[in-house]
């Protein structure tokens, strides 16, 4: 069968690419348009590690097909910074190790961007919760906390 | 020292590019002209295999090559290993079934590597693995460990009689009887130490690859130890020799012990690249890693603790059945044996100690290392024995605890080990007051008032780490040895190389072993670079697991900087025309001794290079010099945990209020690092003891096989963690480490199973402590039992 073409917007810029039916758009992403930030955890919406933003809604690209994204705007970790200036998500994650193998970081940096776009100044336990579809085995999850906190409140003040 | 070096929280190096997306794991690597491999796995625990058609698969669109067991055994492709020899108490050596990577004649569990299919895509490869018609003669399961040595039951191996491995025995069991026989009081328990599924966020992935050209393979990998694995696909499976065969493990997310392995799907993938002439990539999908990772735990056990009429431990008596799975996975002999049993003095005075391992095939998947391995079991049973042995003689449990400690050392204990230092007691004190015990009464009265069990739980554990003397591991019947090794190569500029058999997957190797170069060099960190993972750039390596990399690896860098250190100041001092003897090197500046002549590291390093300067019959030009250390001892990072919770007997949930660690690990590198491993480490007890379990049916069925039935901690189950240290330097290495990335894993069950036994009122509280067992548990405390 041929492939669909597919034409979105991918952190900012126009992109064309051609899929089959059943790729996720996570595949997309990786497979055809070479952004592997994403990851593939689970493959059943229950890891996180492949969140993206689709029209400003947080999702897990695993769990949407590449069809799907036509017309829409895509938003990955790899649009995250501003140039070579990190966002204050990735750079509070780097002042508090908040990470350590990496691989679920990007999934929990676009999640933890969407909650403070929706809530500028979450409480722990709202920042908990918010995270809570997004697995960590190395940290416990404390020091992402307390960046996401530290972050949420120099984003407030710039 | 510099700003970056021994003991400053210096942010990682390795993170800019995990934050922003630019990770390479295996997954994320493609390789031209790559095709992917599928498993098609045993629905069954346990079948005759009868025949396998792949008639009907061949045909489908994209078949590249569909290759069984038989086609392993006509390429002479070796078994997977067990690397350590456990002899039985009677002297004889272990009973080992044979453990093909693709099955043959028989499947052992839900999982088990059947065949592989090869195609151009992966949609084609798993429909063709569809079509492999797979003709099984069903048997029964050996499935419940309890019952696996019973007479009668199915046998998983025809070489394991009863599916016993081995029944191994370590102790003085006359000298323990005795002691029990004079015991004025003895508190007995029985206890499950629930299996576990490691999960690594990462699945395992493997590219094999073939070079027609160069008639060698390359194999990515999921790795915690890519020599190992060269040496193992070398050696045993007869993949190539070591010359011809890259091990490449690049940025790997997560192990927890399930990636030291060398399993079937990596070997299949190498081999099987050469075979259909294109490189072969196969990643895991969740549920392939939970059914044929090594699993982790699995033991059964009766314990004993006898003591005199003062509190005094006389004596500890252990019987444990170990579940090994179906086969014996790389060290899966060792995990209930050698790194269990030396561990059950923990850190008390016991004059006797006698355990009884059984280790036992089930129909289930292989079980080895997981965060711990071996001493979280350890340190669960005594932990639990002495929290229930002060509970009955209404001591209070931190004051029990303090008056067994270990106070001087060494202290041999009667089970190997030889404990070289460490101050138990600090660790209480401090861990006493920053979790407030002395208020814990008020606590308590105050969430009685609400309604709520408040309970409070301690766990004083000790490990064995930075594993280990080459010598004592192979009189042991360890098939390696447990040295690492380590290259510094300085560049003409001045900028240094680090070569490290370690392998860093979360641990911060790219920033700590950087900060060790820094101090002793005098150069910033990012003069620096860290290289592992890549067979073709590191020699030789051992790998990372069992807390090894900073007591052994570091070592290994700091022995080769010694060696580059006295030959920069041979070439430093024939630069300056200063005697060796009065050249100093401070803070990067070598200088000789009552003269203002100075030159800077990077200098020395350039003259090291220019050799203008220097007779090079004398010192040879160039800058580089490697080591290999082998530890002289085990290393035994020691602490105290404190879990404080609330328990709702209403509907068993059971909330953590606090959770209080104070840890020994020695001389710390970076504490930053060191207190997220053990946030991690935490996280994964807590989730052995409140949430995770791995649960087959009687059919031998997994039946937690996804995120949705396997409960994995999630941030709005965790509590945050209060850390902190004390210090004893660790004397048998030169930097005085001992190793932290275990600790959590291995104080926290402990803590949190007092804890909630201590609110309920109740002992036999099972793991994990869903809000179901903990009710339960609840209706049978005495105090309910006596208000109903």
């Amino acid at each position: 069968m041929a492939k669909h073409h597919v034409s979105a917007t991918v952190n900012g810029d126009a992109v064309e690419f051609l899929c089959e039916s059943e790729q996720t758009l996570l595949d997309c992403l990786r497979d055809e348009l070479d952004l592997t930030g994403a990851k593939e955890g689970c493959s059943s919406g229950d890891c996180g590690a492949c969140s993206v933003m689709v029209d400003g809604r947080l999702v897990c690209s695993c769990l949407v097909l590449g069809v799907e994204a036509s017309g829409k705007s895509i938003e990955t970790i790899e649009g995250l910074s501003d140039g070579e200036k990190l966002h204050p998500l990735q750079q509070k994650f780097l002042e508090h190790a908040a990470l350590q193998c990496g691989i679920c970081t990007p999934g929990f940096l676009v999640a933890s961007k969407a909650l403070l776009e929706k809530h500028p100044n979450p409480t722990e336990t709202e920042i908990r919760y918010w995270l809570a579809g997004n697995l960590c085995r190395c940290t416990g999850y404390d020091k992402i906390i307390r960046a996401v906190i530290d972050a949420a409140a120099e984003m407030r003040g710039a | 020292m510099t700003a970056t070096g021994i003991g400053a929280s210096v942010r990682r190096t390795e993170d800019h590019r995990f934050i922003t997306g630019k990770g390479q794991y295996v997954d994320d690597i493609n390789r031209p002209g790559q095709s992917y491999a599928v498993f098609v796995r045993s629905p069954h625990a346990h079948a005759t295999l009868k025949k396998i058609d792949i008639s009907a698969a061949e045909k489908a669109p994209g078949v590249l090559g569909i290759y069984t067991g038989d086609d392993l055994a006509a390429d002479k492709v070796g078994g997977l290993i067990c690397g350590w020899l456990i002899h039985s108490k009677d002297g004889s050596p272990m009973k080992a079934g044979a453990h093909p990577a693709l099955a043959q004649g028989k499947v052992r569990y839900v999982g088990d590597h059947v065949a592989v299919v090869i195609a151009e895509t992966l949609a084609e490869a798993r429909d063709a693995a569809e079509l492999v018609a797979v003709d099984y003669d069903v048997l029964a399961p050996c499935v419940d460990l309890a019952k696996a040595q019973a007479n009668g039951q199915p046998q998983v191996h025809a070489e394991a009689p009863n599916n016993t491995v081995y029944a191994w025995h370590l102790g003085d069991k006359a000298a323990v009887d005795a002691a029990f026989a004079q015991a004025k009081h003895v508190t007995k328990i029985d206890l499950v130490n629930n299996r576990l599924i490691p999960n690594a966020m990462e699945p395992r992935a493997a590219i094999g690859e073939y070079d027609t050209g160069q008639g060698g393979f390359t194999l990515y990998t999921t790795s915690q130890n890519p020599h190992v694995a060269r040496l193992v696909l070398s050696a045993f499976n007869g993949i190539a020799p070591e010359n011809k065969l890259r091990v490449i493990a690049p940025d790997v997310g997560g192990g927890f012990g399930s990636k030291i392995f060398i399993y079937a799907e990596e070997t299949v993938c190498i081999w099987a690249a050469k075979k259909v002439g294109r490189p072969v990539k196969w990643t895991a999908d969740r549920t392939e890693a939970f059914l044929s990772d090594a699993h982790g735990r699995d033991h059964v056990t009766t314990a004993e603790l006898a003591m005199d009429a003062d509190g005094k431990i006389l004596a500890l008596r252990a019987n444990t059945k170990a579940n090994l799975g179906a086969y014996l996975s790389t060290f899966a002999s060792s995990v209930p044996t050698y790194l269990y049993a030396p561990l059950l003095s923990g850190q008390y005075n016991i004059p006797a100690i006698y355990c009884e391992v059984d280790g036992v095939y089930t129909n289930t998947a292989p079980v080895d290392a997981y965060r711990g391995a071996g001493r979280p079991e350890a340190t669960f049973v005594v932990e639990r024995l002495v929290e229930v042995a002060a509970r009955q003689l209404g001591t209070d449990p931190a004051e029990f605890r303090r008056k067994n400690f270990i106070t001087s050392f060494p202290h041999e204990t009667p089970v190997i080990m030889t404990y070289d230092t460490g101050d138990y007691d600090a660790s209480m004190r401090k861990a006493l007051e920053m979790a407030d015990y002395a208020n814990i009464g008020k606590r308590k009265a105050e969430s009685a008032k609400q309604g709520k069990l408040r309970g409070v739980g301690f766990s004083a554990y000790i490990e064995a780490c930075g594993i280990a003397p080459s010598k004592a591991v192979g009189s042991l019947g360890a098939g390696v040895g447990l040295w690492e090794s380590a290259e510094v190569r300085v560049n003409p500029v001045g900028t240094v190389e680090v070569l490290t058999g370690s392998h860093s997957h979360g641990q911060g190797h790219e920033t700590t072993f950087a900060q060790l170069v820094s101090h002793r060099l005098g150069i910033p960190i990012e003069q620096i670079s860290i290289v592992h993972g890549d067979t073709d750039k590191v020699q030789m390596g051992m790998g990372t697991y069992g807390s090894r990399s900073g007591a052994v690896g570091m070592s290994a860098i700091s022995k080769a900087l010694d060696k580059v250190v006295a030959k920069a100041t041979k070439v430093a001092s024939r630069c300056m025309e200063v005697p060796e003897t009065e050249v100093d090197f401070t803070d990067g500046v070598f200088s000789g001794r009552g003269t203002n002549k100075s030159m800077a590291f990077g200098e020395v390093a350039l003259q090291a290079y220019v050799a203008h300067k220097f007779d090079s019959s004398e010192i040879e030009p160039g800058l580089k010099e490697g080591a290999f250390y082998d530890p002289k001892n085990f290393t035994f990072p020691s602490g105290v945990h404190i879990a404080e919770v609330e328990v709702d007997p209403e509907t068993g949930v059971t909330r953590i209020d606090r959770w209080t660690a104070v840890d020994d690990f020695g001389i710390l590198i970076n504490p930053m690092i060191v207190e997220g491993q053990v946030h991690g480490g935490i996280a994964q007890g807590i989730g052995q003891a409140m949430l995770e379990n791995a649960v087959y049916d009687a059919n031998g069925q997994l039946l937690t096989a996804s995120y949705m039935d396997y409960c994995m901690p999630r941030a709005d189950d965790l509590p945050s963690f209060d850390v902190a240290m004390t210090t004893t330097a660790c004397p048998s290495n030169p930097l005085g480490i001992k190793g932290c990335g275990e600790a959590g894993a291995i104080a926290a069950p402990a803590a949190l199973i007092n804890a909630i036994t201590d609110a309920i009122g109740h002992e036999n509280l099972a793991m994990p402590a869903t809000p179901q067992t903990v009710w339960r548990a609840v209706q049978k405390a005495p105090s309910k039992m006596a208000a109903e």
